[in-house]
């Protein structure tokens, strides 16, 4: 279990603020934000390398806050794989090992075992230089496994993987978590790798926790307008509330309910919004004429931008679609943003 | 394409200018080694006095680059990983030995090792001298060394990711630990060609040691008596075997210090 109380970490020109977070024991938790967010500074106080200004770290319940990094029990794991070059895969494996106190035949049988799973026996006696990225980044895993840390630590560990190759060590980290059931905190700016390995996530930008919640939860119901964009709204503007109603610059929006006060942007996805030619008759909800900007190839359909008034909406519509509904550039059409799926934020 | 086949005036230009760099630094060098016959070659090398100044020469710069490596090591890492305030006056202060005049160098040293100073006054109690000792060649050399060393000490220190250096703590290795099984196993060819740098310019001095140490004779301060009191022909046979010892000495540290085939 990793608690994070009141962390404050800083660096020059930047810093990560009041942080609280905790990762259950065994879950899997994804750490989310954009590069330059602070996602590896506070890996890197976790495990000792970043300098704490303020707050707690816990770790199964040891205040490890001011612990020498070799004393942490931690398992990290970099992009750059970070192998040492100058040792065989078995020695960098082995690495650790001498540092902890352990049966010789308990840790043999483990680290074999470790090597095993992962498929790294028949590189034990390589170097490192030839191995392949996908093999690395194995290897770095094992390494940091060997020494059972109590917390494994994940530093973009995909990021630097060509496709084949991510989705196997994808498929090894998600093996390896739910096979030996430990605590994994994993820094990403993938949202895709958060749906696919984590099962609750945390958004961080600018050095600030902005949603914490299940996956699933986060991705349907962003709580801020830097959450609902990094989830893949695309959508997001600023309004002022009237009532039941929303007002983006010259449009006014029906909204289910009348929003709580605090509240100052509505959000939407493309997904839901719904694009006609002919016009529909102005009984329901949020129907608004437009004018069609453009259209972009976003691999499972087009994004149409059609601009009302002064607002312009990015709506998403099946491949199809495009051609059937004769969806051009200039073309006028009637957009329609069900209230229901209007978020207030 | 026809603009490759116009005879392009620069491409001769610059091999133009690399010939007569070669040969400026090169003529003078290999004249110098034809000049003296075989036989004045082998006579100089059974003076004992030749011996002893190019023992001394090779020995007291050897034990410079020692001591820059066992002083400055830390140090070169210190500034390779540490940022800190005031970082970049500590790095000139460094250089500063490269850019004063040898004579400066040895003055410098002197007005602090006098009887005049109190340094020098407890020196001299402990019965260290500086002055026309070896122990003073060798602070002189180390003096005019040492920058040489720190410099690629840190460049080989730089070379070497910190995050090898974060893995090797997370995986349980305290700073020391690290410290010998990652960062100086990936970082000691920079060492080693820094001691030979610095063990290189250490023979080469000749301005500060003569001021600090006339005697006993450096192979330099040999050579320069030579020439005033008897020429050029005199002189001569001394420098060849001071420069084909070094020669020798740097070949063997060089073939060392190659990376192996596993490495490349």
């Amino acid at each position: 279990m990793i608690e994070l109380k009141g962390l404050r970490i800083e660096v020059p020109g930047f810093s990560v603020q009041d942080v609280d977070l905790t990762v259950e024991k065994g879950e899997f938790f994804t750490l989310l934000g954009p590069t330059g967010a602070g996602k590896t500074l506070i890996l890197e106080a976790i495990s000792g390398l970043a300098p704490v200004s303020k707050g707690r770290i816990i770790l199964e319940g040891r205040d490890v806050t001011r612990l020498s990094p070799e004393d942490r029990g931690i398992g990290i794991v970099y992009q750059d794989y970070a192998l040492f070059p100058h040792l065989s895969v078995m020695e960098n494996i082995t690495y650790g090992l001498r540092y902890h106190r352990q049966d010789p035949d308990r840790s043999r049988k483990r680290v074999q075992d470790l090597m095993a799973q992962t498929g790294v026996e028949p590189l034990a006696h390589r170097s490192i230089q030839n191995l392949s990225g996908g093999e690395k980044q194995r290897v770095a895993l094992v390494r940091s496994l060997a020494v059972n840390p109590s917390v494994l630590l994940l530093d973009e560990p995909l990021s630097a993987l060509d496709p084949n190759f991510r989705e196997e060590v994808r498929e090894v980290v998600k093996g390896l978590h739910e096979e030996l059931e430990i605590t994994c905190l994993m820094v990403t700016h993938d949202f895709a790798e958060a749906l696919f390995l984590g099962e609750r996530t945390a958004i961080l930008n600018e050095g600030r926790l902005e949603q914490v919640g299940p996956v699933e939860e986060v991705f349907a119901r962003p709580a801020t307008p830097f959450a609902a964009r990094f989830v893949g709204v695309k959508n997001v503007f600023p309004a002022v509330f009237e009532g039941g109603r929303a007002v983006v610059h010259d449009l006014r929006l029906d909204l289910e309910t009348a929003p709580e006060p605090g509240k100052g942007h509505v959000a939407i996805r493309g997904e839901d919004i719904g694009l006609r030619r002919e016009e529909i008759s102005y009984d329901r909800a949020n129907i608004f004429p437009g004018r069609i900007m453009g259209a972009a190839d976003r691999g499972n359909g087009y994004e149409i931008s059609v601009k009302t008034g002064k607002v312009i909406f990015k709506a998403m519509v099946e491949r199809g679609k495009l051609f059937d509904m004769g969806l051009q550039k200039r073309k006028k059409v009637w957009i329609h943003l069900p209230p229901p799926a209007i978020r207030v934020l | 394409m026809d603009m490759g086949k116009r005879p392009d005036l620069f491409r001769w230009l610059t091999v133009f200018s690399g010939s007569v760099i070669l040969a400026f630094i090169l003529l003078p060098l290999l004249e110098m080694m034809a000049q003296p016959s075989f036989e004045g070659l082998w006579q100089t090398l059974n003076q004992g006095n030749v011996r002893r100044a190019i023992w001394l020469s090779l020995y007291a710069s050897g034990l410079a680059a020692l001591i820059s490596f066992v002083v400055g090591t830390p140090f070169a890492y210190l500034i390779a990983r540490k940022n800190f305030l005031g970082k970049r006056f500590v790095e000139s202060v460094v250089d500063l030995p490269i850019m004063i005049p040898h004579p400066v160098v040895g003055i410098a040293i002197l007005s602090l090792a006098g009887r005049g100073h109190w340094l020098g006054q407890v020196m001299q109690d402990l019965g260290i001298r500086i002055m026309g000792s070896v122990t003073g060649i060798v602070v002189v050399l180390t003096f005019v060394g040492i920058p040489f060393y720190i410099n690629s000490a840190k460049t080989g220190f730089e070379s070497v990711p910190d995050r090898l250096e974060k893995v090797s703590r997370s995986l349980g290795a305290s700073m020391s630990g690290t410290f010998l099984r990652i960062t100086l196993p990936l970082a000691w060819r920079s060492l080693l060609a820094g001691m030979i740098m610095c063990m290189a310019r250490a023979i080469s001095e000749f301005g500060a040691v003569v001021i600090v140490a006339y005697h006993p004779m450096t192979a330099p301060v040999l050579i320069y008596e030579r020439f005033t009191a008897y020429g050029l022909d005199y002189s001569q046979p001394v420098a060849v075997w001071l420069i084909v010892v070094s020669l020798l000495l740097f070949l063997l540290l060089r073939i060392i210090s190659l990376p192996g085939r596993a490495k490349a």
